[in-house]
């Protein structure tokens, strides 16, 4: 079993030699306090609770995993598995700062076929490209089922909550089977368009696009804070959410890591400098998800996406003539009720 | 039928009775402890015999079960309540007892935006409010106390290590009243970075319990670099601004 704890990661490789592959981004405050003997207390809840989790086998993903793939993504969590790879077997994949130019993609590339390497050595197994082709077929289409899925969020007025929505998503991230896991996504979308196309729709309320970091678990709350207060969440761009499911890797290209590369290189991170692919993404699911206001959640701590935000509310006060709001919050739940006011006052404002 | 406001702070609770037109009448108790039977006692004051309408905000919006018609953000109500007040302003700065805020209005005094000070009292009216403590002195006499006063620089932000460096201070032997306007000076400093991250021109409404300050607002309009109103019902802004809301909500 394989973890990994970012969508820049490729499940792929680990799919192609019939690994499993689960999602370690965690997303409680349960382990932050073990954490804190180690991290500093002022650095980002999901990098803390990622490594408390690691640290205290209280994860069962976490425990069966054996090896966890990381990323030089953020400052945090590249420092963080100097540590993590102390009590667990780590492997941190190189990834370029910039989307642009072929040296960035070069480097990728080598790394992808670097992390080959490194899992057919570790588990005594041959990767190949035949292989990792069908596991991209596999991965394309269980994207495409979540797609369809969260495509229900176009529906005006809506056929499901945003937190309904999360809550496939987030789900989809641990489970094993993915064949199985393609058709019970395919059966409840289906299930939902024929109950709505029979008139079972919730009401027209203003509909809210959430990005940023990557939430889930107990960051739900600022979903829950914002439907709670009169919108409906209708797209997530996050990590959870289209930000890796929205592009499939092409399964023309003749070079499967060139093809993996090339998706990889083009999610909207906030790690890339710079990062038109999230404004890209933003301007389209706007459009698309008739969107009326745009919420940006920034986990504490988080420098990229925080020194972000004024890049995203030019695009949405201007380009997009919509109101925006981004809000900080952690694992915790001491925010609730400042949450609730300031969403409620979001709504009211739109 | 008239409108009733009522305004559930942290420190005091407020209520207007409201005709439509002019605030007949109105009452500011303290919270104290259940924010729910302070909103009663306002609303009991003020109702007497008349057929009201109740609109509630702030924190304690929503404890009002059964008597409040409708419950609106503090938010809302400050934009509505200050331009009630001001007619033309461009934004309205509060400085509550648990939080501040600052909130942005176009032209027809709709709120376009707004930023809220994070969750601690660094920025807060609790700020001032526990370093008067610390140096015994009352919060209602700051202006005369203050007033002409060169500030001390106070760095710390945190109410807690801000009210050690006070301490180191007095031990300094430096002068209460100096160390006091430090703080004043402190808190407008913060008040003014926090809201020209909004970018707004024109005249601001100054509202909270320290509006009552004139040294306070002369400060924090120094600080902006622009014109800083209160009036002498700024402290039950949010009150009026739910008034305001419920007089829209039921005549239109």
């Amino acid at each position: 079993m394989v973890g990994n704890v970012c969508t820049n990661m490729h499940p792929k490789l680990p799919l192609a030699m019939g690994a499993a592959v689960v999602s370690l981004c965690a997303t409680s405050d349960e382990t932050i306090g073990e954490a804190e003997k180690d991290l500093p207390r002022n650095l980002c809840p999901l990098i803390k609770s990622s490594y408390g989790f690691g640290k205290t086998d209280k994860c069962p993903y976490f425990y069966f995993s054996d090896i966890v793939v990381g990323e030089t993504t953020c400052d945090g969590k590249k420092k963080m598995y100097e540590y993590m790879g102390e009590y667990k077997d780590v492997h941190v994949m190189q990834l370029p700062n910039t989307q642009i130019g072929q040296d960035s993609f070069n480097l990728w590339k080598n790394e992808i076929i670097k992390l080959k390497d490194i899992l057919e050595e570790k588990f005594d197994t041959k990767i190949t490209e035949e292989h990792i082709k069908s596991a991209i077929n596999l991965k394309n289409r269980e994207r495409t089922a979540l797609k369809n899925f969260y495509a229900l969020g176009k529906l005006d007025p809506p056929a499901i909550t945003g937190g309904d929505i999360l809550k496939v998503l987030y789900g989809s991230t641990f489970k094993f089977d993915r064949e199985q896991s393609i058709k019970e996504v395919e059966a409840l979308t289906q299930k939902i368009t024929e109950e709505y196309n029979e008139g079972k729709v919730l009401e027209r309320k203003p509909r809210i696009l959430i990005t940023g970091c990557p939430i889930g678990g107990v960051t739900e709350k600022v979903v829950k804070a914002i439907e709670d207060n009169g919108a409906n969440v209708v797209f997530f761009e996050n990590c959870m959410g289209a930000k890796a499911i929205e592009d499939l890797v092409s399964e023309e290209k003749e070079d499967v890591y060139e093809a993996l590369a090339e998706k990889y290189l083009s999610i909207g991170c906030s790690c890339m400098t710079p990062n038109d692919n999230r404004i890209k993404m933003l301007d389209r699911a706007i459009d698309e998800y008739k969107v009326d206001g745009v919420v940006d959640v920034i986990l504490q701590a988080c420098h990229t996406y925080a020194i972000e935000t004024l890049n995203i509310k030019r695009f949405v006060n201007g380009s997009k003539d919509i109101p925006y709001m981004s809000i900080e919050t952690d694992y915790s739940t001491s925010d609730i009720g400042q949450l609730n006011t300031r969403m409620a006052a979001f709504v009211e404002m739109i | 039928m008239l409108i009733l406001g009522i305004d559930s702070g942290s420190t005091t609770t407020k209520g207007v009775l409201f005709d439509g037109k002019n605030v007949l009448d109105s009452v500011i108790v303290s919270t104290g402890s259940s924010p729910k039977e302070a909103m009663k006692e306002v609303y009991r004051i003020l109702k007497k015999d008349n057929d009201v309408y109740t609109v509630t905000t702030g924190y304690g919006r929503n404890l009002l079960e059964g008597l409040s018609d409708k419950s609106v953000t503090e938010i809302t109500c400050h934009g509505k309540g200050a331009s009630y007040l001001c007619p033309g302003i461009s934004a309205v700065i509060d400085i509550g007892g648990q939080d501040s805020k600052v909130i942005k209005l176009d032209r027809d005094s709709n709120i376009v935006d707004f930023a809220m000070n994070d969750k601690c009292a660094a920025g807060t009216g609790r700020f001032i409010e526990v370093m008067m403590r610390t140096l015994k002195q009352e919060i209602s006499n700051i202006d005369s106390f203050i007033e002409g006063k060169n500030p001390l620089k106070i760095s710390s932000m945190c109410t807690v290590f801000a009210e050690s460096e006070i301490v180191s201070l007095l031990a300094k032997d430096e002068k209460a009243e100096s160390i006091a306007m430090g703080i004043v000076d402190s808190i407008c400093e913060r008040t003014a970075i926090f809201a020209r991250k909004l970018n707004f021109d024109g005249s601001i409404f100054f509202s909270g319990g320290l509006s009552k300050s004139k040294v306070i607002t002369s400060v924090l309009s120094e600080k902006l670099m622009q014109e800083v109103l209160t009036h002498e019902n700024s402290q039950l802004t949010g009150a009026i601004g739910a008034a305001v809301i419920g007089s829209k909500k039921i005549r239109g």
